[in-house]
């Protein structure tokens, strides 16, 4: 019970209304919960009356959900997703919906049909994407937590352009029931922090066994709160060269180069690794993922909810005209190469060919791990928050925002993105990467990095 | 010169889990359309499949009854499409490592016991369906068989005439319910079959260009399709011309085939792994767990009908065209001469409740009360007639033969005196019929006898009320 002096998430939500709808509006939410949206009362529990923005993709009950697209614009799911249904039942308050690249495609967020969530700490810059919207959120200060999803670095990279903390678990270790599905083996729900700790009892709340959800792990889920005060002390920290070469802005390299020294100070054992296959991951990545998001998009047809456009009396028409005004550029971009990749003739090309690829990555980090390395760290992305517009028009460039990134998706271990430094006034996010269930190494090495050399760090 | 046909076919079967195969909805036929769906049927944004897996335990069944090998994984894979009554734009099905492969299956057809290879056994969800007669102009979707569960069977085209493969299906129908996989109800398509057919010169090895036949939903249909598409490939090939690759549908109404679509506008369907679902895992104890619980089937059982019992080929046929059927022969066979069996199941029994079903029926009168009823009839306490009634009132109201004989005064009557009586209403009735009798119109007496069975409820012991009666015929 929480209801003493009335209902501060209302006035929480109050506060991101004036402030969004004023000059400074970083177009962090596609939706706000009404008054009749939110609680009069919460259960007592880890997040008791704590404001929480929830990326659009995950689908909520009282409020919309369109994954930043035409398609589904004013869609209302009948039912609520787990992770969601997990956050209200820990006492947490739902209070909008965030801005997203549509249906998680992007990492820039200016792919959302709902125009791009900005940048709080510059907004001239994207707050990188595609759960934007939810690092804008914590970053703006809007709310403490967020959830967003994270297929390829959706959640790590903008957490890294917004200066806030994070966290895309081990697959499996929160279920993805009401996660609209991008690519169904690399999606996960991810947490966002204004801290390690805060990230850490989010995603603690949210994660878990669900029926509902055949790849979600019926492991226990570790204290991660009581890890964020456990240190580094023994901790042998791997650095893979692969990720500090060509590509890699300087100023970021100096900034990770501080973390390591810093990991160092703090008791841990700093050693070189390689991950031979490294360079291979993005290719991979952007043909299994837009393989998968090739059938997982299918169903967006006009049939049976969302956007219904053309086909009177033509059943080819109606697809065509409906998915032609529904998608936007960037989500036709990876359907095609999907359906490309996936066809008879080209599939062992391409798609079998890129599961190859994902093995030998995979590999890579057992082999690490197997080695008595008990996580990695790297940088998170090779360059801080780019302008908007600067990579649009380039669509390779964009996917390389994800260069050190879409590895944790195709080997599906656990990954955490912690503010490093600054560059110019931009946050630097340093990624931290444990073997598969270690979530408890990655919130102390990056509660670690957090005390030394976080804003409140001497 | 002469032809030789080679068909294969592919068989989808509902499972009988009476659940939907990724989702808990009811499976049920004729219910208003969209009433049995949710979120995961209805492939509503972020909906998951979980696996049902009754389902797969029993198409387990299916695969090894079928002689199949059970790998120790097989995986899921969708097959992407798009078609108004598929929800998700894909169906979830089993691809490159299906749950069963290699199997055969034996059986017999008109031209002697037969064999066949199974190519696959796989499990798969099935799709909804299009109404199109609901309202002119417009097309309905019905979601209510989204997401039923189904095996898909495939067998290698070792099949040469029609005749063969209606036989096999048959068998094949027989043996899914013995097994308790699937009711089979081709009016509700529970069953579906599709067939691949080509000619080529007899003895030839060649495999030419095959038409797939769809859309024949009784096995004397495909028969017939199969006779007439074999008829229509000969002719082209008399001709000198080929026979194109295609996909023919069966016309119910004109009752022949039509050309569908040409191969070149086949669809591609993309298949790749399912990454919503774990691989699924049979161990070898799984699997003898199961081997070991498979009934015996119905050519096996029939053959043993013949054997064991002594029964004609053409009784072990009906008595084992279902399990219950056949278990219940077995039963009665138990307490009574296996011919005597057989006859009162083909005979009164099966007039009671319908060939080859009712079960429900039959356990109303369970085995060893129709052999109480038999031993009644056999020791002549009652007539085989008044039997029949005594059956009747048995099977409607579930009660022993001695209950209804007791109550309804039916026990046989052979009383030398009481018969008399009632010989002598009869021919005094009608003395024209005596006058004919006795101008040497014997079959008279087949009437007399009627009337006196009639007369006296069928209680007149028959072997005595006729020896009675040419005596006094002869009198008079």
């Amino acid at each position: 019970m929480k209801s003493r002096g009335g209902r501060p998430w209302l006035a929480a939500r109050d506060q991101i209304r004036a402030s969004e709808a004023g000059p400074e509006s970083l177009n962090a939410f596609l939706a706000l919960a009404e008054d009749g949206d939110m609680p009069d009362s919460v259960p007592d529990g880890p997040l008791s009356g704590v404001p929480v923005a929830v990326k659009d993709n995950l689908v909520t009950a009282g409020l919309p959900t369109t994954c930043a697209s035409r398609l589904l614009e004013g869609y209302q799911s009948p039912f609520e997703a787990t992770a969601v249904r997990r956050l209200r039942a820990a006492g947490a308050v739902v209070i909008g919906k965030t801005n997203m690249d549509e249906f998680g495609m992007g990492s820039s967020n200016e792919h959302s049909a709902f125009g791009p969530a900005l940048n709080p700490v510059d907004r001239n810059r994207v707050p990188g994407g595609s759960s934007g919207g939810s690092a804008a959120a914590v970053a703006a200060g809007y709310v403490p937590i967020a959830l967003g999803s994270d297929t390829g670095g959706s959640v790590r990279q903008p957490a890294a352009f917004c200066g806030v903390v994070g966290v895309k678990p081990t697959y499996g270790r929160v279920s993805r029931y009401g996660l609209v599905a991008f690519a169904s083996s690399l999606d996960q729900v991810g947490a966002l922090g204004r801290t390690v700790y805060d990230a850490a009892r989010l995603l603690q709340a949210v994660s878990g066994h669900d029926p509902r959800d055949a790849t979600s792990s019926t492991r226990p889920v570790p204290d991660l709160r009581a890890a964020a005060s456990r240190g580094v002390g023994g901790l042998v920290v791997g650095i893979p060269d692969e990720y500090l070469r060509d590509g890699l802005d300087p100023a970021v390299r100096r900034c990770v180069d501080e973390g390591v020294e810093a990991l160092h100070d703090a008791g841990a054992e700093i050693r070189q690794v390689s991950l031979p296959h490294t360079r291979f991951a993005v290719p991979c990545y952007q043909v299994l993922a837009a393989a998968e998001a090739s059938s997982n998009l299918a169903r967006f047809d006009g049939v049976r909810y969302g956007r219904r456009s053309g086909g009177d009396g033509d059943l080819g028409d109606l697809y065509e005209v409906t998915r032609t005004e529904g998608f936007g550029r960037e989500v036709k971009r990876r359907i095609v190469l999907g359906t490309f990749v996936l066809s008879a003739g080209y599939q062992d090309r391409y798609y079998s060919q890129a599961q190859r690829v994902r093995a030998l990555i995979s590999a890579d980090f057992g082999r690490a791990f197997n080695d008595g390395v008990h996580a990695l760290f790297t940088p998170t992305t090779p360059t801080p928050a780019f302008r908007l517009g600067e990579r649009l028009g380039n669509p390779v460039q964009m996917y390389l925002s994800d260069v050190y990134t879409v590895h944790a998706n195709l080997s599906g271990i656990p990954a955490m993105s912690v503010p490093i430094g600054t560059v110019d006034g931009l946050p630097v996010g340093g990624q931290i990467m444990a073997p598969w269930w270690g979530e408890e190494t990655l919130v102390s090495i990056g509660a670690t990095l957090e005390a030394r050399l976080g804003e409140g760090a001497g | 010169m002469t032809w030789e046909a080679v068909i294969g076919l592919e068989v989808h079967v509902q499972l009988r889990s009476g659940r939907k195969l990724f989702c808990g909805d009811r499976v049920v036929f004729g219910d208003p359309p969209n009433t049995h769906v949710c979120p995961v049927c209805l492939g509503l944004p972020g909906a998951l499949p979980v696996l049902d897996r009754q389902a797969v335990d029993l198409a387990l069944r299916a695969a090894l009854a079928l002689g199949c090998t059970v790998p120790r994984t097989s995986t899921w894979a969708r097959k992407n499409y798009f078609y108004p009554d598929l929800p998700k734009g894909y169906q979830i099905t089993q691809f490159e490592h299906p749950m069963g492969i290699g199997g055969r299956v034996d059986f017999d057809s008109d031209g002697g016991a037969k064999s066949l290879r199974i190519r696959r056994i796989h499990v798969e969800e099935d799709a909804g369906k299009s109404l199109h007669a609901r309202r002119p102009g417009r097309t309905g979707i019905d979601l209510n068989r989204a997401g039923a569960p189904l095996v898909e069977i495939v067998t290698e085209p070792d099949l040469r005439s029609p005749g063969d493969a209606r036989a096999f299906l048959q068998s094949l129908k027989r043996d899914l319910a013995y097994l308790d996989v699937s009711d089979c109800n081709m009016e509700q398509g529970g069953l579906r079959v599709d067939a691949n057919v080509s000619v080529r010169r007899a003895g030839s090895a060649v495999l030419e260009a095959k038409v797939e036949i769809k859309n024949v939903n009784s096995f004397s249909y495909i028969e017939k399709a199969l006779t007439q598409e074999i008829a229509r490939q000969i002719e082209s090939r008399e001709a000198g011309s080929a026979v194109r690759a295609e996909t023919r549908v069966w016309d119910d109404r004109r009752r022949e085939l039509r050309t569908m679509r040409s191969k070149e506008e086949s669809s591609d369907y993309r298949y790749f792994p399912e990454p919503d679902l774990p691989p699924l895992a049979f161990g070898p104890e799984e699997l003898a767990a199961v081997r070991a619980t498979l009934p015996e089937l119905s050519r096996a059982r029939r053959r043993r009908f013949v054997s064991e019992f002594g029964v004609s080929t053409y009784a072990a046929g009906v008595l084992t065209r279902t399990r219950a059927w056949a278990d219940y022969f077995e039963a009665l066979a138990l307490d009574v001469a296996p011919g005597e069996a057989a006859n009162w199941i083909m005979g009164p029994i099966s007039a009671i409740v319908g060939e080859g079903g009712g079960s429900e029926a039959a356990i109303r009168v369970p085995p060893h009360r129709l052999a109480e009823l038999i031993a009644l009839v056999e020791s002549a306490a009652i007539s085989r007639s008044a039997g029949r009634t005594v059956l009747e009132a048995m099977a409607a109201e579930g009660v022993s033969a001695p209950e209804v004989v007791r109550r309804e005064g039916l026990g046989q009557v052979a009383d030398r005196q009481v018969l008399e009586g009632w010989i002598d209403t009869i021919l005094n009735e009608d003395e024209g019929a005596v006058a004919r009798y006795r101008a040497g119109e014997e079959q008279v007496l087949g009437h007399f006898m009627g009337r006196i069975m009639t007369l006296s409820a069928g209680r007149a012991h028959p072997t005595e009320v006729r020896r009675l009666l040419q005596e006094k015929l002869r009198e008079g």
